[in-house]
């Protein structure tokens, strides 16, 4: 055998060397993604339902801008491609399930480009992103045009009785008019609530069903993405201080219009979720949930916007790596011999 | 019924491939090499030459550092070679090759009865120690250095657990030879005079646990069937489950009045103690999907892992990996060639399929390392910080050197990162650090001594 053949047969008789553990489990980055896309489709449908063509375009928008976005980022700087990994649809989706359905396409597109350029690729791309890039992009757009922010498209008339033809959502309404008119709109509290919980009522394109929202995040809980920890406390944090810190004093508020009304159901189970920019103990995410809630409640209460899902969550992601340097597990064996 | 300790997983266990195939004598082959370094500590050197003659169970390595086991020979027959060979653990190590005379002779007066009952602590001791054993579930710590601590202990646990997927080695000893081991745990009570025995088994062996029930049925030897969840085998995690006592931070079992002891090392010192055996072979687990038919082998210290697999019907397909050790922690070979040591529970060879998977992504947080850590550390951090080579970082904010390299970060990570290996790295970056540090230091009082020493000349 020559030298060159017993090269090449020693070679091919080696083996791969690589450190521990040689076995791995089959969840992917790219799986979680395409499951939490799953998770919010119900709503997504509903709000196509409900809203009609303009929140499947604004949808459509959102999504192709915001992988398109990371695409070509991701190519002009000579990036592995992971544009198609599921985690720019979640923040094109995101973005556009968290504003009014009337607005006009090219803001969407321009905000799920800031939010994928900005928010995610500038910072090192998903896993360094320390703001949730659909909030990032949200905040952008509700300070570059405010008005088309806060114009909401009018209710359609689908529960009977209910003189529908405001144009203001129920967090509004209560903000500017009080909660006597709120009822007054919907008829009876039972009437309010029951359209909060369905999601017959005005608001962002995928925030109004509360059902649909709790049936996603349910299942993101069951299949083990999502900590049920996080979302119970932000919406028990809520439900409290609203009740205490009602209109008429104390414990005389309305926890149940609360805990349903604005983007709170969003924002508790899908984007106080993500898991790149909130804690990553439990204890850390119990503060950072509490956190989340107790400042919802100040902007609601007392702040100038008539909700506050989408700041508190960016108070919260600003704050993380703190919690996270504060919240370490204990370590085994720390603090000497235990029996 | 035990309290189960933080973290874990559950990966595949893999074990139907060999755990119903009854322990086989693998025929020794016509060559053994034998590494002289096979335990934690210091290297033997040998004490036979090319061209000697040898019987089993005749010495042939030994050491005059404390930390050491002696090596005796597998197999009678003469020495070839004394030559460096690849080695399943440090790449390289100086072996002594024995060429098999095919007569497979005992030295002399082996092998004896004792009655260990009436042996004194001393005689067992020296027993253990002249037969050279070590830790069998892979960790390979001298034996006798072990039953003698330093610390009164009030309990002894014996290591059932083989959590590692695949391997089935002390499944099949826990099956056929539970009286064997029974005797050596009785020898160990003795020796160590502890006030309570556990024999810990996962919950997935329902036939190990009965099996060993009725060994131990009339003594006062426990059997505890444990949750099966990896890493359950961990000696720190272990004692926790049986005993509700934790490890202190870089302590010992010792620290909390326990011992642990593998249930194969409890069967050797069984041999050797009423026997006067050397340990000269062990229970292997040969499998794997890349190979032909996995058995449970006893096989001789010295054999070759090419053999054994030959002698299990060879490869159905070419493996990508070689793995000394089960996948969890075993260690990936570059070459057949390595010999099976004292420490080898498994010979594990996994195709591609098994053992691919995708590129490595950033970290994106998701914390499942940190749920999965049985230590309670932050591999997602400790591996991203090892990767800014913010080595001392990872020491002192998140607790590196408490690692036990258990690997079930790096198993569940999505993001399908090395975080074991980055921590290896960090580690080494450490411990040479602080093997620099002393260097600096010893040389410093070196130079002050001699300057000390000048001026003394002076005066």
């Amino acid at each position: 055998m020559s030298e060159e053949a017993v090269k090449q047969e020693t070679a091919s008789s080696l083996f791969t060397v690589s450190v521990s553990p040689h076995i791995r489990d089959d969840e992917t980055i790219s799986h979680i993604m395409w499951q939490v896309n799953a998770a919010l489709l119900p709503a997504a449908l509903f709000a196509i339902w409900w809203f009609g063509i303009p929140a499947f375009i604004n949808m459509l928008v959102g999504v192709v801008f915001a992988v398109l976005g990371e695409y070509l980022w991701q190519k002009g700087m000579h990036q592995p491609i992971t544009a198609f990994d599921g985690s720019a649809c979640i923040t094109g989706l995101l973005l556009a399930m968290s504003m009014s359905p009337l607005l006009p396409p090219y803001m969407v597109a321009v905000g799920s480009l800031l939010a994928i350029i900005v928010a995610k690729q500038s910072m090192g791309g998903l896993g360094f992103n320390i703001f949730n890039p659909a909030h990032i992009g949200r905040a952008a757009l509700m300070v570059s045009w405010p008005v088309a922010m806060t114009t909401w498209t009018k209710m359609a008339d689908v529960s009977g009785g209910v003189d529908a033809m405001t144009s203001a959502t129920p967090l509004n309404i209560l903000k500017m008019q009080g909660y006597d008119a709120l009822i007054a709109t919907f008829g009876s509290q039972s009437d309010l609530y029951w359209n909060l919980f369905i999601g017959t009522r005005n608001g962002s394109l995928g925030e109004t069903s509360t059902l649909l929202l709790l049936l996603g995040g349910l299942y993101l809980i069951w299949k083990g993405y999502v900590s049920w920890q996080v979302p119970v406390t932000m919406i028990a944090t809520v439900a409290l201080l609203t009740w205490i810190f009602g209109p008429a004093g104390l414990f005389t508020g309305d926890p149940v219009f609360h805990v349903m009304a604005g983007g709170l159901m969003l924002g508790a189970f899908f984007m106080a979720t993500d898991m790149v920019t909130i804690p990553m103990t439990i204890k850390g995410q119990l503060i950072f949930a509490v956190g989340a809630g107790a400042l919802t409640v100040l902007i609601r209460l007392v702040g100038g916007y008539p909700e506050g899902v989408c700041y508190s969550l960016l108070l919260m992601n600003a704050v993380t790596p703190l919690i996270d340097r504060f919240c370490k597990p204990r370590i085994f064996g720390a603090g000497g011999a235990k029996s | 019924m035990f309290e189960s300790f933080l973290g874990g997983i559950h990966p595949k266990d893999g074990k139907e491939l060999a755990k119903d195939k009854p322990i086989e004598d693998m025929p020794v082959p016509q060559e053994l090499v034998v590494p002289m370094g096979q335990h934690i500590g210091a290297p033997c050197t040998p004490t036979v030459k090319a061209g000697d003659e040898v019987k089993r169970g005749q010495l042939i390595g030994t050491s005059s550092a404390f930390m050491h086991a002696d090596i005796h020979a597998p197999v009678s027959g003469k020495v070839v070679k004394i030559e460096p060979r690849p080695h399943s653990g440090m790449g390289s190590c100086m072996a002594v090759v024995i060429q098999n005379d095919g007569k497979d002779e005992w030295a002399d007066g082996l092998p004896l009865t004792r009655n260990w009952q009436v042996m004194e602590n001393e005689e067992i001791l020296a027993a253990i120690q002249s037969a050279g054993i070590v830790g069998m579930g892979g960790a390979t710590f001298p034996a006798h250095i072990k039953l003698k601590p330093s610390k009164p202990v009030d309990i002894l646990i014996l290591n059932g657990a083989e959590c590692e997927p695949y391997l089935t080695a002390d499944y099949r000893l826990m099956l056929e030879y539970g009286a064997k081991i029974i005797t050596g745990t009785q020898i160990l009570q003795k020796l160590l005079g502890v006030k309570r025995t556990v024999i810990g088994i996962e919950d997935n062996k329902p036939e190990a646990i009965k099996a060993m029930e009725q060994a131990a049925n009339g003594t006062n030897i426990e059997v505890a069937a444990l949750k099966t969840k990896y890493p359950q085998g961990a000696e720190k995690m272990l004692i926790k489950v049986i005993s509700g006592r934790e490890v202190p931070m870089g302590g010992l079992p010792m620290d909390v009045g326990a011992v642990v002891q593998n249930v194969g090392t409890v069967a050797a010192i069984a041999d050797a103690v009423e026997h006067g055996l050397p340990l000269t072979e062990r229970i292997t687990t040969v499998t794997g999907d890349a190979i032909k038919e996995p058995k449970n082998l006893r096989i001789r210290i010295g054999t070759p892992y090419q053999a054994a697999i030959d002698y299990c019907g060879g490869f159905v397909e070419q493996p990508k990996k070689l793995i000394a050790g089960g996948p969890m922690m075993g260690m990936a070979q570059a070459t057949a060639e390595v010999p099976v040591m004292k420490g080898s529970s498994g010979i594990l060879a996994l195709t591609a399929e098994k053992v691919d998977h995708g590129p490595e992504m950033n970290c994106i947080r998701c914390g499942k390392c940190v749920k999965a850590c049985p230590m309670g550390l932050v591999p997602s951090m400790l591996s991203i910080l090892s990767e800014r080579q913010a080595y001392e970082a990872c020491r002192d904010e998140y607790g590196l050197m408490n690692c036990v390299e258990c690997g079930c970060c790096t198993f569940v990570c999505p993001a399908k990162r090395n975080i074991v290996q980055y921590i290896k790295n960090a580690k080494g970056f450490i411990r040479a650090e602080q093997m620099k540090a002393k260097a600096a230091a010893e040389a410093k009082k070196k130079a002050q001594e001699a300057t000390e020493a000048k001026k003394e000349a002076e005066k």
